[in-house]
Protein backbone atom coordinates (compact mmCIF):
# COMPACT_ATOMS: atom_id res chain seq x y z
CA UNK A 1 0.00 0.00 0.00
CA UNK A 2 1.28 3.76 -0.56
CA UNK A 3 1.93 5.71 2.26
CA UNK A 4 3.41 9.48 2.38
CA UNK A 5 6.84 9.09 3.97
CA UNK A 6 8.19 12.30 5.05
CA UNK A 7 6.70 13.93 2.14
CA UNK A 8 7.24 11.61 -0.63
CA UNK A 9 5.36 8.30 -2.02
CA UNK A 10 6.69 5.15 -0.64
CA UNK A 11 5.33 1.15 -0.71
CA UNK A 12 4.97 -0.54 2.49
CA UNK A 13 3.23 -3.94 3.02
CA UNK A 14 -0.14 -4.43 4.45
CA UNK A 15 -0.60 -3.41 8.20
CA UNK A 16 2.36 -2.15 8.88
CA UNK A 17 3.14 -0.74 12.48
CA UNK A 18 5.39 2.45 13.45
CA UNK A 19 7.87 0.10 15.15
CA UNK A 20 7.99 -2.36 11.68
CA UNK A 21 8.49 0.68 9.54
CA UNK A 22 11.21 2.01 11.54
CA UNK A 23 12.89 -1.34 11.30
CA UNK A 24 12.08 -1.38 8.28
CA UNK A 25 14.18 2.14 6.96
CA UNK A 26 16.99 0.80 9.83
CA UNK A 27 15.74 3.58 11.89
CA UNK A 28 16.55 3.80 15.94
CA UNK A 29 13.40 4.78 17.72
CA UNK A 30 15.19 6.56 20.41
CA UNK A 31 16.58 9.03 18.13
CA UNK A 32 13.38 9.88 16.77
CA UNK A 33 9.74 11.23 16.46
CA UNK A 34 6.71 10.10 14.71
CA UNK A 35 3.60 11.43 13.30
CA UNK A 36 0.96 10.10 11.36
CA UNK A 37 -1.61 12.51 10.23
CA UNK A 38 -0.03 15.62 12.09
CA UNK A 39 -0.69 13.24 15.31
CA UNK A 40 2.52 12.71 17.88
CA UNK A 41 2.80 8.78 18.57
CA UNK A 42 4.15 8.18 21.85
CA UNK A 43 6.78 5.57 21.79
CA UNK A 44 5.08 2.66 23.88
CA UNK A 45 2.76 2.88 21.22
CA UNK A 46 4.93 2.35 18.24
CA UNK A 47 4.06 -1.67 18.30
CA UNK A 48 0.28 -1.44 18.54
CA UNK A 49 0.32 1.53 15.96
CA UNK A 50 -1.12 0.22 12.44
CA UNK A 51 -0.23 2.63 9.42
CA UNK A 52 -3.39 2.94 7.10
CA UNK A 53 -3.22 3.01 3.10
CA UNK A 54 -2.79 6.83 2.38
CA UNK A 55 -1.54 7.87 6.23
CA UNK A 56 0.80 10.73 6.31
CA UNK A 57 4.09 9.70 8.28
CA UNK A 58 6.81 12.36 9.31
CA UNK A 59 9.56 10.52 11.11
CA UNK A 60 11.49 13.57 12.77
CA UNK A 61 14.92 13.98 14.24
CA UNK A 62 17.28 16.55 15.41
CA UNK A 63 19.25 18.68 12.47
CA UNK A 64 20.54 21.52 12.23
CA UNK A 65 19.91 24.05 9.48
CA UNK A 66 22.32 23.81 6.34
CA UNK A 67 23.82 20.45 7.14
CA UNK A 68 22.02 18.90 4.33
CA UNK A 69 25.28 18.65 2.45
CA UNK A 70 26.57 16.14 5.14
CA UNK A 71 23.44 14.49 6.64
CA UNK B 1 43.12 44.51 56.75
CA UNK B 2 40.73 42.31 54.67
CA UNK B 3 42.40 39.73 52.83
CA UNK B 4 41.42 39.33 48.96
CA UNK B 5 39.38 36.65 47.72
CA UNK B 6 39.68 35.97 44.64
CA UNK B 7 35.98 36.15 42.11
CA UNK B 8 34.75 32.71 41.31
CA UNK B 9 31.57 32.75 39.21
CA UNK B 10 28.23 31.44 40.26
CA UNK B 11 26.73 29.06 37.81
CA UNK B 12 24.13 30.01 34.72
CA UNK B 13 20.56 28.65 35.81
CA UNK B 14 17.75 27.76 34.05
CA UNK B 15 15.05 26.18 35.96
CA UNK B 16 17.03 24.08 37.97
CA UNK B 17 19.55 22.69 35.79
CA UNK B 18 22.98 24.94 36.03
CA UNK B 19 26.01 25.16 33.71
CA UNK B 20 29.41 26.90 34.19
CA UNK B 21 29.67 27.98 30.64
CA UNK B 22 27.82 31.20 30.01
CA UNK B 23 28.39 30.93 25.71
CA UNK B 24 25.74 28.83 24.46
CA UNK B 25 26.04 27.97 20.45
CA UNK B 26 24.60 26.69 17.63
CA UNK B 27 24.59 23.58 15.39
CA UNK B 28 23.99 25.35 11.89
CA UNK B 29 25.44 26.37 8.84
CA UNK B 30 29.28 25.80 9.77
CA UNK B 31 31.16 24.26 6.81
CA UNK B 32 31.60 20.70 7.46
CA UNK B 33 30.90 18.57 10.95
CA UNK B 34 34.40 18.12 12.09
CA UNK B 35 34.70 21.89 12.12
CA UNK B 36 31.42 22.32 14.42
CA UNK B 37 32.74 19.74 16.83
CA UNK B 38 36.22 21.59 17.13
CA UNK B 39 34.36 25.06 17.59
CA UNK B 40 31.88 23.21 20.11
CA UNK B 41 35.14 22.15 22.01
CA UNK B 42 36.79 25.67 21.53
CA UNK B 43 33.32 27.50 22.50
CA UNK B 44 33.54 25.80 26.13
CA UNK B 45 29.95 25.79 25.72
CA UNK B 46 27.62 23.19 27.52
CA UNK B 47 24.47 23.58 25.66
CA UNK B 48 23.74 23.19 22.15
CA UNK B 49 20.95 24.72 19.87
CA UNK B 50 19.41 22.26 17.64
CA UNK B 51 16.17 22.13 15.59
CA UNK B 52 13.73 19.38 14.69
CA UNK B 53 13.08 18.24 11.27
CA UNK B 54 12.34 15.28 8.73
CA UNK B 55 15.17 12.49 9.13
CA UNK B 56 16.83 12.10 5.73
CA UNK B 57 15.88 8.57 5.47
CA UNK B 58 18.25 7.52 2.61
CA UNK B 59 21.22 7.92 4.74
CA UNK B 60 19.09 7.31 8.77
CA UNK B 61 21.50 10.47 9.48
CA UNK B 62 21.01 12.97 12.58
CA UNK B 63 22.81 15.67 14.00
CA UNK B 64 23.19 13.00 16.73
CA UNK B 65 25.73 11.28 14.92
CA UNK B 66 27.77 14.21 15.76
CA UNK B 67 26.84 15.17 19.64
CA UNK B 68 28.40 13.77 22.37
CA UNK B 69 25.54 13.60 24.75
CA UNK B 70 27.66 13.16 27.64
CA UNK B 71 28.88 16.39 27.55
CA UNK B 72 27.03 18.42 26.17
CA UNK B 73 23.29 19.62 26.82
CA UNK B 74 20.45 20.03 23.92
CA UNK B 75 18.73 23.16 23.52
CA UNK B 76 15.85 21.79 20.69
CA UNK B 77 14.38 25.23 18.93
CA UNK B 78 11.42 25.99 17.32
CA UNK B 79 13.36 27.82 14.68
CA UNK B 80 11.10 28.48 11.41
CA UNK B 81 7.86 28.32 13.41
CA UNK B 82 5.34 31.15 12.44
CA UNK B 83 2.57 30.41 14.91
CA UNK B 84 1.98 29.38 18.72
CA UNK B 85 0.48 26.03 17.39
CA UNK B 86 3.46 25.11 15.51
CA UNK B 87 6.27 26.46 18.39
CA UNK B 88 3.86 23.97 20.81
CA UNK B 89 3.77 21.09 18.48
CA UNK B 90 7.13 21.53 17.49
CA UNK B 91 8.65 21.63 21.68
CA UNK B 92 6.14 18.46 22.38
CA UNK B 93 7.65 16.44 19.51
CA UNK B 94 11.14 17.25 20.51
CA UNK B 95 10.45 16.40 24.66
CA UNK B 96 8.58 12.69 22.74
CA UNK B 97 12.82 12.26 21.05
CA UNK B 98 13.74 12.08 24.94
CA UNK B 99 16.31 14.83 24.39
CA UNK B 100 15.23 17.76 26.85
CA UNK B 101 12.65 19.17 28.51
CA UNK B 102 14.13 22.99 27.65
CA UNK B 103 13.18 24.77 24.55
CA UNK B 104 14.33 27.74 22.73
CA UNK B 105 11.11 29.06 21.68
CA UNK B 106 10.81 31.34 18.74
CA UNK B 107 7.90 32.05 17.02
CA UNK B 108 8.89 34.41 14.22
CA UNK B 109 6.46 37.06 12.80
CA UNK B 110 8.25 38.08 9.69
CA UNK B 111 10.07 36.16 7.55
CA UNK B 112 12.66 39.17 6.48
CA UNK B 113 13.74 40.37 9.65
CA UNK B 114 12.94 37.32 11.70
CA UNK B 115 11.78 39.21 14.35
CA UNK B 116 9.59 37.24 16.58
CA UNK B 117 5.74 37.31 17.40
CA UNK B 118 6.00 38.24 20.85
CA UNK B 119 2.06 38.13 21.26
CA UNK B 120 2.26 34.49 20.04
CA UNK B 121 5.47 33.91 21.97
CA UNK B 122 3.92 35.23 25.40
CA UNK B 123 0.78 32.50 24.46
CA UNK B 124 2.60 30.07 23.63
CA UNK B 125 5.06 30.21 26.70
CA UNK B 126 2.16 30.24 29.27
CA UNK B 127 0.41 26.52 27.50
CA UNK B 128 4.47 25.60 27.31
CA UNK B 129 4.76 26.26 31.03
CA UNK B 130 1.57 24.38 32.10
CA UNK B 131 2.96 21.39 30.02
CA UNK B 132 6.52 21.33 32.36
CA UNK B 133 8.44 22.69 30.02
CA UNK B 134 11.37 25.02 30.93
CA UNK B 135 10.69 27.91 28.41
CA UNK B 136 13.68 30.26 27.60
CA UNK B 137 12.08 31.92 25.03
CA UNK B 138 13.81 34.12 22.01
CA UNK B 139 12.21 37.88 22.36
CA UNK B 140 12.68 41.16 20.84
CA UNK B 141 14.28 44.33 23.69
CA UNK B 142 11.31 45.14 24.96
CA UNK B 143 11.25 45.23 28.65
CA UNK B 144 7.49 45.11 28.96
CA UNK B 145 7.18 41.39 27.03
CA UNK B 146 10.34 40.31 28.95
CA UNK B 147 8.53 41.13 31.74
CA UNK B 148 5.18 39.38 30.46
CA UNK B 149 7.33 36.04 29.74
CA UNK B 150 8.85 36.78 33.38
CA UNK B 151 5.59 36.12 34.92
CA UNK B 152 4.38 34.00 32.19
CA UNK B 153 7.09 31.34 33.94
CA UNK B 154 9.64 31.61 31.34
CA UNK B 155 13.11 30.23 33.11
CA UNK B 156 15.07 33.18 31.18
CA UNK B 157 14.42 35.90 29.17
CA UNK B 158 16.76 35.78 25.68
CA UNK B 159 16.27 39.16 23.75
CA UNK B 160 18.15 39.66 20.14
CA UNK B 161 21.23 41.76 20.31
CA UNK B 162 20.21 42.78 16.45
CA UNK B 163 17.89 40.22 14.06
CA UNK B 164 19.13 36.38 13.52
CA UNK B 165 22.50 36.35 11.49
CA UNK B 166 22.93 40.10 11.50
CA UNK B 167 26.02 39.99 13.47
CA UNK B 168 25.28 43.82 13.64
CA UNK B 169 26.16 43.32 17.77
CA UNK B 170 23.73 45.00 20.58
CA UNK B 171 21.74 47.67 18.73
CA UNK B 172 19.92 48.78 21.91
CA UNK B 173 21.89 48.57 25.05
CA UNK B 174 19.38 50.81 26.68
CA UNK B 175 16.08 48.54 26.72
CA UNK B 176 18.72 45.44 27.33
CA UNK B 177 19.58 47.42 30.43
CA UNK B 178 16.23 48.33 31.23
CA UNK B 179 15.18 44.57 30.56
CA UNK B 180 18.07 43.88 33.25
CA UNK B 181 15.81 45.98 35.69
CA UNK B 182 12.56 44.50 35.15
CA UNK B 183 13.01 40.66 35.44
CA UNK B 184 14.42 38.70 38.03
CA UNK B 185 15.22 35.11 36.03
CA UNK B 186 18.69 35.26 33.50
CA UNK B 187 18.79 37.37 30.39
CA UNK B 188 20.50 35.70 28.00
CA UNK B 189 20.86 38.11 24.26
CA UNK B 190 20.41 35.96 21.55
CA UNK B 191 21.06 36.76 18.09
CA UNK B 192 23.10 39.37 16.28
CA UNK B 193 26.76 39.28 18.05
CA UNK B 194 29.21 39.31 15.37
CA UNK B 195 32.32 39.41 16.89
CA UNK B 196 33.89 38.96 20.36
CA UNK B 197 33.52 42.44 21.76
CA UNK B 198 29.91 42.40 20.85
CA UNK B 199 29.94 39.31 23.14
CA UNK B 200 32.06 40.76 25.83
CA UNK B 201 29.47 43.94 25.69
CA UNK B 202 26.08 41.85 26.20
CA UNK B 203 27.88 40.55 29.31
CA UNK B 204 29.26 43.66 30.53
CA UNK B 205 25.65 45.23 30.59
CA UNK B 206 24.85 42.43 33.20
CA UNK B 207 23.46 39.41 31.14
CA UNK B 208 23.84 36.08 31.99
CA UNK B 209 24.61 34.97 28.62
CA UNK B 210 25.08 34.80 25.26
CA UNK B 211 23.45 32.54 22.73
CA UNK B 212 25.05 32.54 19.12
CA UNK B 213 25.38 30.48 15.97
CA UNK B 214 26.15 32.26 13.12
CA UNK B 215 28.73 34.66 14.71
CA UNK B 216 30.81 31.05 15.01
CA UNK B 217 29.72 29.27 12.40
CA UNK B 218 29.90 31.80 9.83
CA UNK B 219 33.44 33.20 10.37
CA UNK B 220 36.24 32.27 8.26
CA UNK B 221 37.98 30.68 10.72
CA UNK B 222 35.01 28.93 12.77
CA UNK B 223 37.02 27.20 15.93
CA UNK B 224 39.55 30.48 16.14
CA UNK B 225 35.91 32.65 16.81
CA UNK B 226 34.59 29.72 19.21
CA UNK B 227 37.91 30.37 21.43
CA UNK B 228 37.25 34.40 21.03
CA UNK B 229 33.75 34.17 22.05
CA UNK B 230 34.66 31.89 25.34
CA UNK B 231 37.16 34.94 25.75
CA UNK B 232 34.96 37.86 25.19
CA UNK B 233 31.95 35.73 27.84
CA UNK B 234 34.24 35.21 30.39
CA UNK B 235 35.97 39.07 30.13
CA UNK B 236 32.69 40.44 30.18
CA UNK B 237 31.06 38.75 32.81
CA UNK B 238 34.39 39.15 34.86
CA UNK B 239 34.34 43.15 33.85
CA UNK B 240 30.30 43.08 35.06
CA UNK B 241 31.24 41.64 38.69
CA UNK B 242 34.24 43.93 38.95
CA UNK B 243 31.90 46.80 38.40
CA UNK B 244 33.86 49.27 35.95
CA UNK B 245 34.98 52.88 36.98
CA UNK B 246 32.43 55.80 35.78
CA UNK B 247 33.31 57.48 32.64
CA UNK B 248 34.28 61.51 33.01
CA UNK B 249 35.17 63.80 30.52
CA UNK B 250 38.44 64.79 31.57
CA UNK B 251 41.63 63.33 32.60
CA UNK B 252 42.10 61.75 36.08
CA UNK B 253 46.03 61.59 36.73
CA UNK B 254 46.90 57.95 37.94
CA UNK B 255 49.99 59.32 39.43
CA UNK B 256 49.53 61.26 42.52
CA UNK B 257 52.23 64.91 41.90
CA UNK B 258 53.04 64.72 45.82
CA UNK B 259 56.24 64.85 46.05
CA UNK B 260 56.87 66.12 43.15
CA UNK B 261 60.81 67.93 43.12
CA UNK B 262 61.21 71.45 41.46
CA UNK B 263 62.88 70.75 38.60
CA UNK B 264 63.11 74.39 36.94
Amino acid sequence: MQIQLNGKERDVGEGITVAQLLEELDVRPERVAVLVNQGIVKKPSYASTTIREGDAVEILTVMAGGMEEFR
Amino acid sequence: MTEYTEYKDQPLRFGGREFASRLIVGSSKYPDPPTMQKAWEASGAEIITVAVRRMNLATGGSLLDYIDLDRYTLLPNTAGCYTSEEAIKTSIIAREMGLSDMVKLEVIGDEKTLFPDTAALLEATKILVKEGFIVLPYTNDDPIVAKKLEDAGAAAVMPLGAPIGSGLGIRNPYNIKIILEVVRVPVVVDAGVGTASDAAFAMELGCEGVLMNTGIAGAKDPVTMATAMRYAVEAGRRAYMAGRIPKKLYASASTPLEGMPELI
